[in-house]
């Protein structure tokens, strides 16, 4: 009985950082101007009926965030390491989904379908090979990233031959912004299912408590009889997935792939959030929910900093101290000291209280 | 990893350490990339300027990549070294159009270099953080008070420090007689010394000093560093000062190569620079490299972007694909050299 109560506290202690971040950001905006939380019903371009409001757009932008987190989770759980390469590889799926459906003479439903298994494969082809350096030739994963980090976003130029090319229609435009008839936007949406599709892998396959264990003790793990090499190399594929996925929301949203622009940066950010998520970017035990409310704080950050008319080339300055601050108020030092302190403060009280019980 | 001493117990067989192995790769291979770039491609690369041209180019490259290579054998990263150095570059140029001086302008360039590796320093040994959140921070922070400061490219403004810029090392025995006959000397910009300086200083640092062997020793293994007595929180806290430290000298020579401030100065020199180290066979595990063989990778690097450039590649994305080519085949290489010195002393 014990123990289960001390597992359910250490389990909270991992979200208590994100879950104190995201508090934080609210009472700050609640008093800040309160009118930052209204959500209102407009009518879009289309004719649409369509939510609209900070909130929305908050959890409308961490949508590629949040996916890619995911992912990168799982990475830095596995191999103790993150893949710094997402963003140069998100700009090659995101400009292979944009040829094939160029390449097809009408875009329906099928080439969607198409141009999108299309680019999953070639983003499961560049995560096999970041995933084989890591796990087959044991080369640090930012190391091993750090090649088609370099390249990643030139290949996709190459793609493309050199040019910026646009997609218009209306399956796009609804993949990227709204589906007829639904009022939440469709990235919010696909978020959603990639996190049940997550829940669902873990709640039917041992990939949790594999993954884990790689990423505890390799050598015990492989001892144990599990393949560290495939597990190793599944997350840097599920990786690639989740690359895809954010690489067609990402060009679906502008109905243009720019391979210099597309998520630029985003590999920071989603490193930035699996370790908001309390998770230890030196791998093991991992929580995927914790990366998600983190890639929601780094937005909600964002858009807060955005009303409060900071220019957007402004928001890493601000956004760095945030960062400090929190990981500051995670660190194991500050951690320990501040239960020293509290439980000084206790052992004071109780000893109040033995005094008064005494002289009463 | 543990750290490989030289222990002369056989003089005769002293076997290479990891650390040297690496280096000589990749010196030899440099070398055998540039004589095959004279053989091939000729033209400029036959003149002594063209190696001159390459140091005038990436003196600041080579500087932070020296203050990676410290952090990298203590077995940390540092990402902010090219953040910084665009910061450091902002604040000296519009300091000097305020009517600066230029003395000054360097203390406030190391004075900003030393306040970031401080923090970096303080936050990663002191507090425990992990080392690439809180640079990852402070690579935020410096791009961040970078467009703070202006957003728009800002020029040097300041006689003293335009002459200082205009300053260039003739050395006419290298140099090579043009069509019409004249003699052009090689030519070479102050930075350069600086640049070679840095590597000298911490070459000596590296090998010959107490602090230097305590990197390695930090690197190689933790735990035993603390065993045989190191101060590890404050060995770790001097190798992000130090990398901070040489940020700040090296955005002073950016802007006396350059000459203007822009908020895009030095984009992605972070990632350069640990291509750079790792090229020279330092490994982000710690306890394995050398500072030499980080100039030759920083050399490396820069030499096949001109190769490509010259044999007629003119498509923009050939460079940086061939960079990460390069990357790949020297990543390989070292894993598979030693994994197979692994498998010798074993067997």
């Amino acid at each position: 009985m014990k123990n289960k109560k001390k597992f359910f506290n250490a389990d909270l202690s991992q979200l208590a950082i994100p879950l104190i971040a995201i508090a934080l950001l609210f009472i700050f905006n609640i008093f800040r101007d309160i009118s930052f939380f209204s959500i209102g019903v407009t009518t879009n371009n289309d004719g649409n009926l369509v939510l609209t409001g900070n909130l929305i757009s908050i959890i409308n932008g961490a949508s590629e965030l949040a996916v890619l987190a995911m992912g990168m989770t799982l990475v830095t759980a596995a191999c103790g390491g993150q893949d710094i390469s997402v963003g140069a590889a998100a700009a090659i799926a995101g400009s292979v989904f944009v040829k094939v459906l160029k390449s097809s003479p009408s875009i329906n439903g099928g080439t969607v379908i198409l141009a999108f298994l299309c680019s999953c494969v070639v983003a499961i082809i560049f995560g096999s090979f970041n995933g084989s350096l890591v796990a087959v030739f044991k080369i640090q994963p930012m190391i091993a990233t750090l090649i088609l980090y370099t390249c990643g976003r030139s290949i996709a130029y190459w793609i493309n031959g050199g040019a910026t090319p646009t997609v218009e229609s209306p399956i796009i435009s609804a993949w990227g912004s709204y589906i007829p008839g639904i009022p939440v936007p469709t990235p919010v949406l696909i978020v959603i299912i990639v996190a049940i599709l997550f829940k669902l892998v873990f709640r039917f396959t041992s990939l949790e408590l594999l993954t884990q264990s790689v990423g505890i003790n390799g050598s015990a793990a492989r001892l144990n009889g599990i393949n560290t090499t495939f597990i190793k190399l599944l997350s840097f594929i599920i990786l690639g997935l989740c690359v895809a996925v954010a690489g067609s929301i990402g060009v679906s949203r502008l109905g243009l792939i720019n391979h210099e622009t597309l998520l630029l940066d985003v590999e920071m950010d989603a490193i930035l959030a699996v370790a908001i998520g309390g998770n230890n970017l030196g791998g093991g035990k991992f929580k995927i929910s914790g990366s998600i409310i983190g890639a929601y704080v780094i937005q909600m950050l964002t858009i807060t900093l955005y009303a409060m008319k900071v220019s957007s080339t402004d928001v890493k300055a601000y956004k760095a101290i945030v960062i400090i601050i929190l990981v500051v108020i995670g660190s194991p030092v500050v951690k320990s000291k501040f239960s020293k302190f509290m439980g000084q403060i206790r052992s004071k009280k109780i000893e109040a209280s033995e005094k008064g019980a005494a002289k009463a | 990893m543990s750290v490989k001493q030289n222990v002369s117990l056989n003089k005769n067989k002293e076997p290479l350490t990891d650390t040297q192995l690496l280096m000589t790769i990749t010196i030899i291979i440099f070398f055998v990339m540039y004589l095959l770039a004279v053989v091939l491609l000729q033209g400029g690369f036959l003149h002594a300027q063209q190696i001159f041209d390459l140091l005038n180019d990436n003196a600041s490259l080579i500087i932070v990549s020296c203050g990676l290579t410290i952090v990298m054998i203590g077995g940390g990263i540092d990402i902010s070294v090219g953040a910084v150095t665009s910061l450091v570059v902002m604040s000296c140029v519009l300091y000097l159009n305020n009517g600066g001086n230029i003395f000054v302008s360097i203390l406030l360039a190391l004075g900003i270099g030393l306040a970031f590796g401080a923090v970096h320093g303080f936050l990663i040994s002191y507090l425990e953080i992990q080392p690439f959140i809180v640079t990852l921070a402070g690579m935020f922070f410096a791009r961040g008070m970078t467009t703070i400061l202006s957003v728009n490219p800002q020029k040097v403004e300041h006689e003293g420090f335009a002459a200082m810029q205009n300053a260039k090392i003739e050395i006419p025995w290298l140099g090579y007689v043009a069509k019409n006959g004249n003699l052009i000397p090689a030519r070479m910009e102050p930075g350069v010394v600086v640049a070679l300086l840095c590597v000298i200083v911490v070459f000596v640092l590296l090998q010959f000093m107490r602090l230097g062997r305590c990197f390695y020793a930090m690197g190689g293994n933790q735990q035993s560093a603390l065993m045989l007595g190191i101060n590890v929180k404050r060995t770790r806290f001097f190798s992000y000062v130090i990398s901070g430290l040489l940020s700040g000298i090296s955005g002073y020579v950016f802007m006396m190569h350059t000459g203007a401030g822009n908020a895009t100065n030095a984009a992605g020199m972070e990632m350069n620079a640990i291509a750079s180290s790792i090229i020279g066979g330092t490994l982000l595990t710690g306890g394995v490299g050398n500072v030499l063989g980080t100039f030759f990778g920083t050399m490396s690097l820069t030499t096949i972007k001109k190769i490509v450039v010259s044999s007629g590649l003119n498509d923009p994305w050939w460079q940086s694909i061939t960079t990460g080519g390069m990357l790949c085949f020297f990543i390989i290489l070292q894993s598979v050299v030693l994994k197979n010195r692994e498998k010798r002393k074993h067997a």
